[in-house]
């Protein structure tokens, strides 16, 4: 019910100063179109300008909402999280032997850190855990619902695709693989994201109840191991979102765009 | 590479929509923030989680795993705090102690150490979970305290017990279903030795089941109650259920 307006107001700033505004949804995507030339090498076909690409609908008001609430929910749950290790920084029991830690016995400094002492940072844990529980069952949901899983679920067949992916990164191949919505590569991030959330709540629980979820707990080797693999999805997260944000500023920026707006107009208008 | 690989800059809005949400998350993030204005809605979540952890996760049937001698800390590495510390909490008259047991109950009892140490016994070789993050495991031997319950029958209007000592005041607030918790005990022995004064001499409460700031040391009184008694954490912002 929002989309009109969406596209109304998403489309006013995204008219180019150039007075040719044609209706562009004829318009081939380059990017598949090159898909049977990787034999061919002669000129590839130049892509279209950016302004004569389709404005195409990209990301659900409910997707986009999950996006950014997991992004500031991680940000406090992290912080938070923080300022819970500064109470003990280590793992393992008491006495001794401690699991390999770049931190063990470090401080982190206060200004990543939320909730001011072990008290307020709880507090701030335990609350924004529960949201962020909830905005991942409702991504999943909403995937599994609209069966939108299908672009973004990493298959054994994704396997070749995502070598590929990675040569033309490495610059080992000179065109941009084929690719619907998301690149195989990118099947594989967005598929092991997914897997890191629920590993980071999984052993939040682990942590958080180890008696009554004494099952649980041991699935992860026991109390002090599920608190250091609860520790360690922090740096994925961390190293995720770095590569991340980098690859959408540096590969496709109208796909931050998107996850504000909802609507794309960039290189891969596909939206297999 | 052409210049295609940045084919379509951000527009102001767009910068603008992320300016906000960084600048929220670094506001957020910028140190000490116990919540301000949030925290009231922190406060509620806590105690939703206190009810998740009472009424779903805490079974009274599910007992918490033991471990074999051999599993134990090394004595010299098990914390022991008090708030009296560096002076450890030590009772002039060790002999004249006595367990006050009142409140909401039909017998009012005050019980010696021997009374209690000839009730039903519970042994078990557990692990200790500190707020902090650290764990420790150890022997504890003691008396259920729902024999004790038993003993002074609580009126149904009783629905908390609180737990008073004589370091500094230090009190806990429990509910009763943790409380009735089969694992939950007045411990007088430590790893098979008289409870020393460091872990709560002549008597403390023990329970795999709560954080370690839960199980009141130096016991000088157990009263019923109908309202939440708070606690000396608790009442900082520390969670008030703090179920493992």
């Amino acid at each position: 019910m929002t989309e009109p307006t969406e596209k109304t107001t998403a489309a006013a700033p995204e008219a180019p100063p150039e007075p040719v505004a044609e209706p562009a949804v004829l318009e081939a995507p380059p990017a598949v179109e090159a898909a049977p030339a990787e034999a061919d090498v002669a000129e590839p076909e130049p892509p279209a300008p950016p302004s004569r690409r389709p404005l195409v609908k990209r990301h659900h008001g409910l997707v986009r909402f999950a996006h950014w609430a997991n992004a500031l929910l991680l940000v406090g749950l992290i912080g938070s999280g923080l300022q819970i290790y500064m109470s003990f920084p280590h793992f393992g029991p008491r006495g001794g032997p401690y699991f390999p830690n770049p931190w063990d016995g470090k401080p982190f400094p206060p200004r990543v850190r939320l909730g001011g002492w072990l008290a307020g940072a709880l507090n701030w844990h335990f609350a924004l855990a529960w949201p962020f529980v909830l905005t991942g069952l409702l991504y999943l949901a909403y995937l599994a619902f609209t069966g939108e899983w299908r672009s973004l679920l990493f298959r054994p067949r994704d396997v070749p695709r995502a070598w590929q992916m990675q040569l033309y990164y490495l610059k080992l191949r000179r065109e941009h693989p084929p690719q619907g919505k998301h690149n195989a590569l990118q099947k594989l991030a967005y598929s092991s994201i997914v897997l890191l959330g629920a590993l980071s709540v999984l052993t939040g629980f682990a942590v958080y109840k180890p008696t009554e979820l004494s099952w649980l707990t041991a699935l992860f080797g026991g109390y002090q191991l599920a608190r250091y693999w609860h520790f360690w999805a922090v740096w994925i997260f961390v190293a995720f979102t770095l590569v991340h944000v980098t690859l959408v500023l540096v590969v496709d920026p109208a796909s931050l765009r998107a996850m504000i707006t909802g609507w794309y107009r960039g290189r891969f208008p596909s939206h297999d | 590479m052409t210049d295609d690989r940045f084919p379509h800059p951000l527009n102001r809005r767009d910068l603008l929509r992320l300016g906000l949400t960084a600048g929220a998350a670094s506001l957020a993030t910028a140190c000490g923030w116990q919540g301000g204005p949030l925290l009231p809605a922190l406060q509620g979540a806590s105690r939703l989680n206190d009810w998740v952890g009472e009424k779903v996760l805490l079974s009274s049937r599910h007992l918490a795993p033991q471990y074999p001698h051999s599993a134990r800390t090394p004595e010299n590495q098990f914390p022991a705090y008090a708030i009296s510390r560096p002076l450890l909490p030590q009772l002039a008259d060790p002999a004249g102690w006595t367990l006050e047991v009142g409140g909401l109950v039909r017998r009012p009892a005050r019980l010696t150490l021997a009374m209690i140490q000839a009730l039903p016994r519970v042994r078990y070789t557990v692990k200790h979970h500190c707020v902090e993050g650290w764990s420790a495991i150890a022997t504890w031997t003691g008396a259920p305290l729902a024999s004790v319950v038993a003993l002074v029958e609580p009126t149904p209007a009783a629905r908390y017990l609180r737990f008073d000592s004589f370091d500094r005041g230090y009190f806990n607030g429990w509910d009763l279903k943790s409380a009735m918790h089969p694992q939950t005990i007045l411990a007088y022995a430590f790893n098979d030795h008289p409870l020393g004064a460091a872990h709560g001499a002549p008597l403390r409460l023990y329970s795999p089941v709560k954080l370690g700031y839960k199980l009141t040391k130096y016991l000088t009184r157990m009263t019923f109650t109908a309202e939440r008694p708070g606690g000396y954490w608790e009442d900082q912002g520390y969670p008030w259920l703090a179920g493992v």
